[in-house]
């Protein structure tokens, strides 16, 4: 080949080449852009396990403690409340939580610890859309319209009308897939609980 | 350097397209002479967004991106303490609003005069790529006053993402880089909603443009200027751009800029559609609003999401639905099999048919503003059946059109 002659072959593995070398470049250099929209280290920190007081909590009583940012209950059941999980059954999407998130310990009709059985902690977040379920224990309340005569008490969402039980088991035919989430969670003692951190249940 | 003409425009002419492109543009831009009110919307929504980055800039100026400071830098600040500052605010929310309203009529015009067929069929595809990208904005730009339905609206948004299998988590917390909605939320939306789409927004503006001006503009008549020219190479029917349409668009912007500011000055909110009332109480992460409904553009989709019942314990088909009832819009060029452009010369059924797609497209919004009911749900779902067999079954029925004959001339 004379030294003047164009060779298209060699252009074209050329340009190949270049264009190979700098998709892979443009590739790397992505990485670190898309990596910064992950959770920050502080982010992550704030993720840390929180303790609750829960010594004041009263039977029928609900309060809302904040992990992840998320809203988390804590709900102190009394006995009525924990024969009605065992009666409304067939009202339920997911009986035995199968489905559902929850720690292994917590897989149960009550959702609970059994050495703590009334005590349930769910997140306040729907599995439809993340909407805060509200605590609707009776009749005597704004939210309990729609539910019917015969409500034995449970969470309603706002957004889009599902509803569950006191344990957080989602009903039937609900724009919610499956029940609220239960976090981990261990009992430091009998008034005071970690979220965020695994127990167990022996 | 050779000049064609003398003085200061021969001087820059040497050096840069100015009459070049001034002519290609607007002097010598032939335009059909039948344009009606439906082709005020293309200069309008231009002006809309004139009206957003100008006012969008200004409110930079004031806004404070960080949870702790938005709201009271908007609610406060913006809204009380800088002079003017609600004007400029308000300005820009209407505007958002009114960018939609355009856009939409905009959109209608191209259906009903055939202005996404051959050969006009990418810039279809740019104004719906302009679509999204209005969209992504509104989404992001509704999160920053950092109020209830900014949070909780976006919230439900992104949880969206939840639904999709195996990654969705994953990529919804990527999305918001925490795990809910907070800091790092509001700061990467505000750089994209006041740099990145405001760039890609104008980028795609432009090269819809320049795909118009190729191929030159449809008409009430859909027929084809460009066949029928004179011996100066003119089209007949054509006359340019400007001065005609410059000073009739003019008319439409005076008309347009009335009711914007009887809405700015009389009505800001909407009677809470434009702003929610909701959004008028700082985010709480830990209080849902009694209801959640999203901005008025965004309800026909939501209630298309809504109406799709979970299956098998997810709500992906819900997000499938939603994301098809726009990404549909896509292949509109051809799935219209009817080489006849305007609905004018088209069968009178397919009129209906299009005034029903109509009816269920603002029925569908109305719901995506109410809280679902069974008889709701059931209404929405019979809509979302017929929004899409409108355009699934566009390719067997626009083939069974019987046309009327097209005229050859604009008339």
């Amino acid at each position: 080949m004379s030294a003047d002659a164009v060779s298209n072959s060699k252009r074209r593995f050329l340009v190949a080449a270049t264009s190979v070398v700098g998709a892979v470049g443009a590739g790397f250099v992505a990485v670190p852009f898309i990596k910064s929209w992950k959770p920050s280290a502080k982010a992550l920190a704030a993720g840390a396990p929180v303790l609750a007081d829960i010594s004041k909590l009263e039977e029928g009583q609900m309060i809302t403690v904040e992990w992840r940012g998320k809203p988390v209950y804590i709900l102190k059941r009394t006995d009525e409340n924990l024969k009605v999980l065992e009666s409304d059954v067939d009202m339920l999407a997911d009986v035995n939580s199968d489905a559902s998130k929850q720690p292994e310990y917590c897989k149960n009709i009550a959702r609970s610890y059994d050495a703590h059985k009334k005590i349930s902690v769910m997140e306040g977040v729907c599995t439809h859309l993340g909407c805060a379920p509200k605590y609707v224990p009776d009749l005597n309340n704004p939210f309990a319209g729609s539910l019917g005569s015969d409500w034995k008490g449970g969470f309603f969402c706002p957004c889009h009308g599902s509803i569950y039980d006191l344990s957080g088991r989602v009903y039937k035919s609900m724009p919610a897939p499956t029940n609220l989430p239960v976090p981990p969670h261990m009992f430091k003692s009998d008034t005071v609980i970690l979220i965020g951190q695994d127990g167990s249940n022996a | 350097m050779e000049q064609k003409s003398n003085g200061l425009m021969g001087w820059i002419d040497a050096r840069f397209p100015a009459t070049k492109t001034w002519e290609k543009h607007l002097a010598k831009y032939y335009t059909p002479k039948n344009f009606n009110f439906w082709y005020f919307f293309g200069s309008l929504a231009f002006m809309v967004l004139v009206i957003q980055i100008l006012s969008g800039v200004f409110l930079t100026m004031f806004y404070k991106p960080d949870t702790a400071l938005a709201f009271q830098s908007v609610e406060m600040g913006i809204m009380r303490d800088v002079e003017w500052g609600w004007l400029i605010r308000y300005f820009h929310s209407t505007g958002a609003s009114a960018f939609f309203i355009v856009i939409y009529l905009h959109m209608f015009r191209a259906l009903i005069y055939g202005s996404y067929k051959k050969p006009r069929e990418l810039i279809w595809i740019f104004g719906m790529l302009i679509f999204l990208a209005l969209m992504a904005e509104g989404f992001m730009g509704y999160l920053l006053p950092w109020g209830q339905m900014s949070f909780w609206g976006a919230q439900v948004i992104i949880n969206l993402v939840n639904a999709i299998p195996f990654v969705g988590e994953g990529l919804s917390t990527w999305v918001r880089g925490d795990f809910v909605i907070g800091d790092a939320t509001l700061n990467r939306f505000f750089s994209l909603h006041v740099a990145a789409i405001p760039l890609i927004l104008v980028a795609l503006i432009f090269v819809h443009i320049v795909a118009l001006h190729e191929v030159g503009s449809n008409n009430p008549d859909g027929v084809e200027i460009k066949k029928n020219k004179d011996e100066n190479g003119i089209p007949k029917d054509g006359i340019p751009f400007h001065p005609y349409y410059s000073v009739k668009d003019i008319v439409g912007v005076i008309v347009f800029l009335m009711f914007f500011s009887i809405v700015v000055f009389f009505m800001p909110e909407m009677f809470g559609y434009f702003i929610e009332h909701a959004n008028f109480e700082p985010a709480n992460p830990l209080k849902t609003p009694e209801h959640i409904a999203p901005v008025w553009y965004f309800t026909p989709y939501y209630s298309i999401l809504r109406a799709v019942p979970s299956i098998a314990g997810s709500a992906f088909p819900g997000v499938i639905a939603m994301g098809a009832s726009i990404v549909i819009l896509f292949f509109l060029p051809w799935l219209d099999r009817n080489p006849v452009k305007s609905i004018r010369y088209r069968a009178g059924w397919y009129k209906i048919l299009i005034a029903i797609f109509v009816i269920t497209f603002i029925i569908l919004g109305i719901l995506g503003t109410l809280s679902p009911t069974d008889g709701r749900t059931l209404l929405a779902q019979i809509c979302t059946v017929y929004y899409f067999a409108f355009f699934l079954l566009m390719p067997f029925y626009t083939k069974m059109e019987k046309n009327k004959p097209v005229p050859e001339r604009t008339t």
